[in-house]
């Protein structure tokens, strides 16, 4: 294979071509695609949500379709939306920021993706069936006794998608760790990948919880264990130890890689390098240690006790002061600097103000005694919408602007970009600010109906208003997405003025990132050649044969296996040809694992003289 | 690249697994699975902890466990412990044969560590009628073990993929840090069984 073949040549080998990639670059963009979809999708079952709401006693969707509405709302968001964008981020702009040319296992990052699609496709599938209607967290027995087949749908989508998130995880903390480029130090990485190591440690020691509860609760559920079964001797309560154990590192895997978005981006449209980089690195570190030490604090009201209840409390309490440290880094950063304002730094402007809320009700709600009155109420649905919406979805499209003319070679339109953020930005505190005081005034969760006249109907009214702001937003960022696609503007190497090395490569890169791997200098490596007149980045290396991974269908193939097998699962429990399914299923799964093992793969070379030939 | 051929005494590097990227990648790769297996194996050992005494009036495992069995089950896994380093050591002495007969060793001693587990189980379900099902304990035991024993299965299917596809051709850079990850996989797998008797064998005896 040469470079000339991987050029495409019609839509069946562009199909081919994202189904076999292993190349970071492309899996990015099946990430961004798919977790697009999986938010638009989200974004859909949002606004039901909020039209249900709109007034008291609404008859807009039955009581049992809200809770499937609110269940696959969240879980659909946090799984499916907001992490692939996040990884798909980090697929396409890490390596680059280091200086490499591929991730460490080009393989199982391809395998990672399709995993991940599978399971978000076997969780909306259940759409057809019955969809999960026990709330995005499951809770037993809640979760155990709930009829049908939704919350099976939930446990294997979940399951398949969390074994290919951990495998992303890896490869990520093996790529920092063993590929950066001759002088990238860790102390000189930008932050964005500084977040991605740290928040890939996060997936690696949190995900296997999570796949331990969902073990647990699909043999309850199916295979009639009695974990959380309290008349067997059961105890519905390690459900939500292991979960929580997961969930709360999972918002630091969310919220960390948009802490690193922002740290690249304010230095960029600042012209000033990042105030206070190692005081940075280190509240990123113990942000994400503590951040192992606190999930007993969703369980307040469990009744674990003052003394566990106040260890938990301060414990969370403490988290404010490494992010009190990011908030101050990041002002200090914009203080003094030569500021230029388009879409990308207008969602950074716009998170600090958000998240602070969010991060100051969130000491409110680690209070642990105060905490007895708003827990399961809207004040904290308004609290992690802040923080999750107004951080990680503010995160996410301040990046998409920032890194579209590098992941796709066309700069998104400025004006529409413009018009995205200011409808999207007031319509999310319209929606969740007024959810503050709902909650206050004791307006629960995950109810379908309100009553009238308990001055509940205003607040509601406003905040549905606000969700079709945010839609607005959103339709308008697709549309400009579409737009750049088809006769957006060319994208230059460096359209920003960039400080890190992937400005110092063309937009969109070629598929071996570097002719030639970079020395890095110092931080901002790129920024450095430019205030010495060098204006590109000296080679590291002589020119020489690159050495790339074969592309290969069998993650494609694997992850359809599990997909099979994730069906046999659910169904042997009405029907025995289901073990058909099942174990057909984990043949094809099982056996590309082997075919993989037995082949020898050795990827290929490009030569000297390819690379010589092509223009720069 | 050098991947392609045998490798000779003379021209074998010191550590044959750590010599290319591809391999540094790998064992380092490996490293983090394991980190990711101990909070696994860690969530299911504080599953079973705080089930081991809710048979809800069924047996209990003070009544079941022998210790006899589960000791020669320990000294299987241990001694295929030091058997995988045996063959290690003949892998950096670019000793294919001796390595292949150690693994071996190593993959008959994890057979029958399998093979005494599976009776051990029969024995449960047949004379005391103790199933996964019967009470939390018995679905915690039988995950936590049952863990195990499938990583113990899975280790020893990936073992035997290993030593066919590479007998003919011996050792090489290319397949150097296969036989060297699977070699931490093992130890891993030993590690936790050293906890398992601990914490389920040893203290659900004594009660």
């Amino acid at each position: 294979m040469s470079i000339a073949a991987t050029q495409k040549k019609g839509v069946g080998a562009f199909i081919w071509e994202y189904l076999t990639t292993v190349d970071h670059k492309k899996i990015a963009h099946l990430y961004l695609v798919a977790g697009g979809f999986f938010f638009l999708l989200g974004g859909l079952e949002a606004l039901i949500i909020r039209i249900q709401l709109i007034s008291p006693e609404n008859d807009f969707i039955t009581a049992g379709l809200y809770n499937e509405m609110i269940t696959m709302h969240g879980t659909t968001m946090i799984f499916f939306a907001a992490m692939p964008i996040l990884l798909g981020l980090m697929n396409a702009v890490m390596p680059l920021q280091i200086g490499a040319r591929d991730v460490a296992f080009p393989f199982i990052n391809s395998l990672g993706f399709w995993l991940f699609f599978f399971g978000g496709v076997m969780l909306n599938v259940s759409w057809f069936t019955g969809a999960p209607d026990a709330g995005w967290t499951a809770y037993a027995p809640l979760s155990t006794t709930s009829p049908g087949h939704g919350v099976d749908y939930y446990i294997l989508g979940l399951q398949i998608s969390g074994a290919g998130t951990l495998m992303g995880g890896i490869n990520f903390l093996v790529t920092i760790v063993n590929m950066r480029a001759p002088g990238m130090t860790y102390m000189r990485m930008p932050l964005f990948t500084w977040t991605t190591f740290i928040a890939s440690t996060l997936i690696l020691f949190a995900f296997p919880a999570l796949t331990v509860g969902l073990f647990l609760l699909m043999f309850d559920r199916m295979f009639g264990s009695a974990f959380f079964d309290v008349a067997l001797g059961g105890n519905s309560i390690i459900w939500q130890h292991l979960f929580w154990i997961f969930g709360h590192p999972e918002v630091y895997i969310l919220i960390l890689p948009a802490f690193g978005i922002f740290s690249d981006i304010f230095p960029t449209f600042a012209k000033k390098r990042l105030f206070g980089y190692t005081a940075m690195v280190f509240a990123t570190v113990l942000i994400a240690f503590l951040g192992f030490m606190v999930w007993a604090h969703h369980m307040f009201t469990v009744g674990m006790g003052p003394f566990a209840n106040s260890i938990f409390a301060i414990a969370t309490m403490a988290i404010a002061v490494p992010t009190g440290i990011k908030i101050f880094n990041w002002l200090l950063t914009l203080w003094g600097g030569s500021i230029t304002i388009n879409s990308a730094m207008l969602w950074s402007l716009a998170f600090i103000p958000s998240f602070t809320i969010g991060g100051m009700t969130g000491i409110m709600v680690a209070a642990s005694v105060a905490d007895y009155q708003y827990h399961d109420t809207y004040f904290v649905i308004a609290h992690f919408h802040y923080v999750i919406v107004g951080g990680v979805v503010f995160g996410i499209l301040a990046a998409l602007h920032y890194w579209w003319p590098k992941m796709f070679g066309r700069v998104l339109n400025e004006f529409m970009g413009k018009l995205a953020f200011w409808t999207f930005f007031i319509g999310f505190h319209l929606t969740f600010f007024i959810q503050h005081f709902l909650g206050l005034m004791g307006m629960p969760r995950r109810y379908w109906v309100f009553l009238e006249d308990q001055g509940l109907d205003t607040g509601n009214y406003i905040s549905t208003i606000g969700a079709f702001f945010m839609t607005f937003g959103v339709l308008v960022f697709l549309y400009n997405a579409i737009y750049s696609w088809v006769k957006g503007e060319k994208a230059p190497a460096d359209p920003w003025g960039g400080r890190t090395l992937e400005w110092a490569i063309p937009s969109p890169p070629p598929f071996y990132n570097f002719k030639q791997l970079p020395l890095v200098r110092g931080l901002d490596p790129l920024w450095i050649e430019k205030t010495e007149g060098n204006g590109k980045m000296t080679p590291a290396e002589p020119l020489g044969d690159i050495h790339m991974p074969n592309n290969s269908i069998i993650p494609f193939i694997m992850s359809l296996g599990f997909f099979i097998a994730g069906f046999g699962f659910i169904y042997q429990t009405d029907y025995n040809a289901a073990y058909i399914l099942l174990f057909g299923g984990m043949a094809i799964a099982l056996g590309s694992m082997l075919v993989r093992s037995l082949k020898d793969d050795h990827g290929y070379h490009i030569t000297k003289e390819e690379l010589e030939r092509e223009a720069d | 690249m050098s991947h392609d051929h045998s490798l000779n005494p003379e021209t074998m590097p010191h550590n044959p697994e750590k010599a290319t990227l591809e391999g540094r990648n790998k064992f380092l790769g490996l490293w983090f699975f394991l980190g990711g297996e101990t909070v696994l194996f860690a969530s299911l050992f504080g599953t079973y902890l705080a089930l081991k005494n809710s048979t809800a009036g069924g047996v209990a495992s003070q009544d079941i466990f022998g210790l006899g069995l589960v000791f020669l089950m320990t000294m299987l896994l241990l001694t295929s412990s030091l058997t995988s380093v045996y063959a290690m050591y003949h892998m950096k002495n670019n000793n294919f044969k001796k390595m292949q007969l150690w693994l071996g060793v190593t993959g008959l001693l994890g057979l029958t560590f399998l093979g005494c587990e599976i009776y051990e189980f029969a024995h449960y379900i047949n004379d005391y009628d103790f199933t996964f099902r019967s009470s939390a304990f018995g679905s915690a035991f039988y995950t936590l073990v049952g863990f195990h024993g499938g990583h113990v299965l899975f280790g020893l299917c990936w073992l035997t993929a290993l030593m066919i596809r590479n007998a003919k051709r011996g050792l090489n850079l290319y397949n150097a840090p296969k036989f060297y990850t699977f070699s931490l996989y093992w130890h891993f797998i030993d590690v936790v069984w050293v906890f398992i008797f601990t914490v389920v064998y040893l203290m659900g005896s004594v009660g």
